[in-house]
C-alpha cells in the first residue's frame, strides 16, 4: 500500500514539473529563435501574429524586433543583416497583406541565394479556407520562391519546423523559408523541447568532392594557356575567399567576378580583373571568348553574365565549380564538373595545380583595360564636363571611407556604376539585388547590414527612383538612430530605362522623367541630418563630412540626368561585342 | 538535342500537403505542358512517387529534374524515354446497357480489345481497358458511334526496365 502511495505521489509531482514546462506555442517559437541564435529580426505585427508578439514583448531584452514600416522592408532588412554576417536573417509578418507583402524579398532572396527565414501568422486552423479575415494562401504564393515552406497547425510541431527552417536556410546553397503558423498554433500549449537539425532525409546540401573531376579540372587548368576565372557569390557564401585566393596566385590565373562576387578578393589585387556581365569591364567580357580554359566557380552563368549563350566561350573548356547540381549544365555546358562547397572543393584543387604566372595573358588584359580607362573610365571618375557624374561620387566615397564601406546599392545605373567603381578591402561588403533586380532593396538592406556589422561604416547607394519605392524606412533610421549614409544620385530620371530608351527605343522617353520631392526635408522631417551637393567643388567636403558622422545621414547628389553607363552589351549581343560607347 | 520527345519523369518524395503545388510549379515556371500525372504510393514504405508525362526536348527534359531533385522533399527524381520504360494508361467507358444485347458489334470490340466488364446494371454498364495510349483511343473511336455515356482516362503509370537506384539510396540515409 506504502508503495502505491509513493507512486501515486510521485506521478503527481511529476505531473507538476511537466506543467511547469509547457508554454505555448508562440513562446515556443521564440525558444526556437533563441536556440538558433537570432537576437534580432524584422517585421511587422497584426491580428494573427499577435501572440507572438506579446511574447516578444515579454522576451524584449533577449530578442531585439525591428518594426519595419513595410513588411517587403523587413525581408530586404533581413536579407542585409544576412549577407554581411552570414547568419540567417529572420522576417516576421502577420497573415494575408502582410505576408503577401513578403513575397518580393523571398524572390529576391532565392535568386540571390540567401539565407532567411520569414515566419507569418494565418488565421486559425478552422477557418482555413473559408475566406476569413486576413487569409491568404500564403504556402501557395510563396511555394515558387522559397527554398522551403511549411504550414504548422498544430503547436507540437513548432520545435522541429522551426529547427528544420533553419537548418535548409543556412545548408547547401542557402535560401529563404517561410513558416507559417495556424494562430490557434500560437495559443495551444505544448510541451517544449528543442533538438536542432542536422539533417533531412531527402535533402542532400552539398557532396563530397570527387576526386577524379578535380584531376581532371586540374589537369586542364594546368595545361591551359589562356586560363581564366570568373567567380560568384559562392566564394562568399561558402567562405571560400582564401581558398580561391591561395588558388589564382598559386596558378597566375586572372579573375573576375560577378556582380554577386564582388569583394570576395580585395578590389586591388593584382590578379582581380574585374567586373564580368552587361556592364561589366571591357577585358573581362572580350577575353571570355578568348580564353582556353574557363574555370567558374560558386556562379550561375546568368543571361546578364553571358549575354547570347551561343557565342558565350566556345572555344574554351569550361570547368564549373558549384554547390547546386541543378546549375551544372543548365545554361553553360561544363566539360568537367566539380560539385561541392566551394571551400572544400578549392582546397582539394590547390595541391593539384602547377605554379604558374601567364604573363604575356595577363598583358592582354592590362592592354584592354588602358583601353576601357581612355574611353569610359577616364570620362566618369574624373569628368572634364560641368555636370556631377555617378562615377565621380562613388570614387569620393571610396577616399572618404579608405574602401573599407559596406557599399548596398539599389537598382539601376547607380548600383552599375557602384559596382563597377567601388573599391573593397573586405569580403561581404558589396550587398546588392543581383538576380532580381529589385528597386526599394537598398535602404532597408542598408539598415540589416548596419545592424550585422555595427562596426563597419554602412553606405547606401540608391536613384531617386528606387529610393521612393522604400523610403518610408527612413523611420527605422530615426526610430532606432541606425547610422547608415544614405547617398541618392538623383539625375530625375529612371536613369537605366531611360538610357534603353534612348539607345533601343528611339529616345521614346515613356514614363521615365521624375519629378521628385525635396529629398532633403524629407530626411529632415524624419530627424536624418541632410545635405544636398548639385556642384563638384562641394562633392569632396560633403563626402567626407558625411562619412565622418557617427549618425545617419542623407546626402543627395544631383548628377547629370542623360548619363549612359558603358560599357554594354547590348541584350542579345556576345560579351565579345561589349559597347564601349 | 532539340527535338521534343516523349518523357516520363518519376518523381520519389516525402508524402507532404504541398508537394504537388511545388512540383506543378516547375513545370509551370518554364511554360511546359504537363500531358499526365499520376500520385501513389511507391515500392518504398511512406515515400510516394509521382510519374509525370511531358512532351519536350532533352534539355528542358534535364533541367525540369534537376530542379525537382532540388526540392528539399523529393528523395529522388528520374526521366526515361518510352523505350526505357514498361507503361500503360487505364480507361473507363459508361455505355447504355441495351447496346450490349443490341449491338453484335460491341462484344467484338470488348473481345478484341481484351477489356473487362466491370459492372452491369439496367442502364448501363462499364468497360474496362488498360493499355497503352493508341489502344485506349482506338476503342473509343470504336465505341463512339454507338454513344459513350462517360470516359475517362488515368494518367500513365510506369516502371522502368533498369533499376532505379532509390531503395539503396534510402537505406543509405537511414544508416
Amino acid at each position: 500500500m506504502e508503495t502505491v502511495k509513493e507512486n501515486r505521489g510521485a506521478a503527481a509531482q511529476a505531473k507538476t514539473t511537466e506543467k511547469k514546462l509547457k508554454i505555448t506555442g508562440a513562446e515556443a517559437i521564440i525558444h526556437c529563435l533563441l536556440k538558433e541564435d537570432v537576437d534580432l529580426l524584422y517585421g511587422y505585427p497584426g491580428g494573427a501574429i499577435m501572440p507572438v508578439y506579446d511574447e516578444l514583448y515579454k522576451f524584449q531584452d533577449k530578442l531585439t524586433h525591428i518594426l519595419t514600416r513595410h513588411e517587403q522592408g523587413a525581408t530586404h532588412a533581413a536579407q542585409g543583416y544576412a549577407r554581411v554576417s552570414g547568419r540567417v536573417g529572420v522576417a516576421m509578418a502577420t497573415s494575408g497583406p502582410g505576408a503577401t507583402n513578403l513575397v518580393t524579398g523571398l524572390a529576391d532572396a532565392q535568386i540571390d541565394s540567401t539565407p532567411m527565414v520569414c515566419i507569418t501568422g494565418q488565421v486559425p486552423r478552422h477557418l482555413l479556407g473559408s475566406d476569413a479575415f486576413q487569409e491568404t494562401d500564403i504556402i501557395g504564393i510563396s511555394t515558387p520562391v522559397t527554398k522551403w515552406n511549411y504550414q504548422i497547425t498544430k503547436a507540437s510541431e513548432i520545435p522541429e519546423i522551426m529547427a528544420k527552417a533553419f537548418y535548409i536556410a543556412k545548408s547547401g546553397r542557402p535560401g529563404p523559408v517561410l513558416i507559417d503558423i495556424t494562430k490557434n498554433a500560437q495559443f495551444e500549449e505544448m510541451d517544449f523541447s528543442y533538438e536542432k537539425c542536422t539533417g533531412v532525409r531527402s535533402y542532400i546540401p552539398s557532396t563530397k568532392p570527387d576526386q577524379d573531376a578535380l584531376k581532371d579540372a586540374a589537369e586542364l587548368i594546368n595545361n591551359a594557356k589562356k586560363p581564366y576565372i570568373v567567380w560568384g557569390q559562392g566564394i562568399i557564401l561558402g567562405e571560400a575567399e582564401e581558398e580561391l585566393k591561395a588558388l589564382i596566385e598559386k596558378a597566375g590565373i586572372p579573375a573576375a567576378w560577378t556582380i554577386m562576387g564582388e569583394s570576395a578578393i580585395p578590389t586591388d589585387h593584382p590578379l582581380n580583373v574585374g567586373m564580368v556581365g552587361m556592364h561589366g569591364n571591357y577585358g573581362p567580357n572580350v577575353l571570355t571568348n578568348e580564353c582556353d580554359v574557363l574555370l567558374a566557380i560558386g556562379m550561375r552563368f546568368d543571361d546578364r553574365v553571358t549575354g547570347r549563350l551561343e557565342d558565350y566561350a566556345t572555344q574554351a573548356k569550361v570547368i564549373h565549380f558549384e554547390i547546386d547540381p541543378a546549375e551544372v549544365n543548365k545554361n553553360v555546358n561544363a566539360d568537367v564538373a566539380v560539385l561541392g562547397n566551394a571551400k572544400e572543393t578549392l582546397a582539394a584543387l590547390l595541391p593539384l595545380i602547377n605554379t604558374n604566372n601567364h604573363e604575356s595573358w595577363h598583358q592582354e588584359f592590362k592592354a584592354k583595360d588602358k583601353i576601357e580607362f581612355d574611353t569610359v573610365i577616364k570620362n566618369d571618375i574624373h569628368p572634364s564636363k560641368e555636370g556631377l557624374t555617378m562615377g565621380e561620387v562613388i570614387e569620393e566615397i571610396n577616399i572618404a571611407s579608405k574602401s573599407n564601406a559596406v557599399i548596398v546599392t539599389d537598382v539601376g545605373q547607380h548600383q552599375m556604376i557602384a559596382c563597377r567603381y567601388a573599391k573593397f578591402a573586405q569580403t561581404k561588403s558589396n550587398i546588392t539585388s543581383g538576380g532580381l533586380g529589385t528597386m526599394g532593396f537598398a535602404l532597408p538592406a542598408a539598415i540589416g547590414a548596419k545592424m550585422g556589422a555595427m562596426d563597419r561604416e554602412v553606405v547606401a547607394i540608391i536613384g531617386d527612383g528606387g529610393y521612393q519605392m522604400t523610403i518610408q524606412e527612413l523611420g527605422v533610421i530615426h526610430q532606432h538612430q541606425v547610422p547608415v549614409k544614405i547617398v541618392v544620385l538623383n539625375n530625375d530620371h529612371l536613369g537605366m530605362v531611360r538610357q534603353w530608351q534612348e539607345l533601343f527605343f528611339d529616345r521614346r522617353y515613356a514614363s521615365t522623367v521624375m519629378v521628385n520631392p525635396d529629398f532633403v526635408k524629407i530626411a529632415e522631417g524624419y530627424h536624418i541630418e541632410a545635405k544636398r551637393v548639385s556642384e563638384r567643388k562641394d562633392l569632396k567636403t560633403a563626402v567626407q563630412e558625411m562619412i565622418a558622422s557617427d549618425k545617419p545621414y542623407f546626402l543627395e547628389v544631383k548628377v547629370e540626368k542623360e548619363d549612359n553607363v558603358f560599357p554594354m552589351i547590348p541584350s542579345g549581343a556576345a560579351v565579345s561585342e561589349i559597347r564601349l560607347k | 538535342m532539340d527535338e521534343k520527345k516523349w518523357f516520363t519523369i518519376s518523381v520519389y518524395s516525402e508524402n507532404n500537403v504541398g508537394l504537388l503545388n511545388r512540383i506543378s510549379g516547375i513545370f509551370l515556371k518554364r511554360h511546359i505542358n504537363i500531358e499526365s500525372l499520376n500520385v501513389s504510393k511507391s515500392e518504398i514504405d511512406g515515400v510516394s512517387k509521382f510519374t509525370i508525362v511531358v512532351h519536350t526536348t532533352l534539355k528542358w527534359v534535364n533541367n525540369i529534374v534537376g530542379q525537382l531533385e532540388k526540392q528539399i522533399e523529393v528523395i529522388k527524381a528520374f526521366y526515361h524515354t518510352d523505350d526505357e520504360t514498361i507503361y500503360q494508361e487505364s480507361a473507363l467507358f459508361k455505355i447504355a446497357s441495351n447496346l450490349l444485347f443490341d449491338e453484335r458489334q460491341i462484344q467484338n470490340i470488348i473481345k478484341e480489345s481484351n477489356s473487362q466488364i466491370v459492372t452491369v446494371s439496367r442502364n448501363f454498364f462499364v468497360l474496362a481497358k488498360s493499355g497503352r495510349r493508341f489502344e485506349i483511343d482506338e476503342m473509343y473511336e470504336q465505341l463512339k458511334p454507338f454513344g459513350i455515356m462517360q470516359f475517362v482516362r488515368s494518367g500513365r503509370i510506369s516502371v522502368s526496365k533498369d533499376e532505379m537506384p532509390i531503395t539503396a539510396l534510402l537505406q543509405e540515409f537511414q544508416q
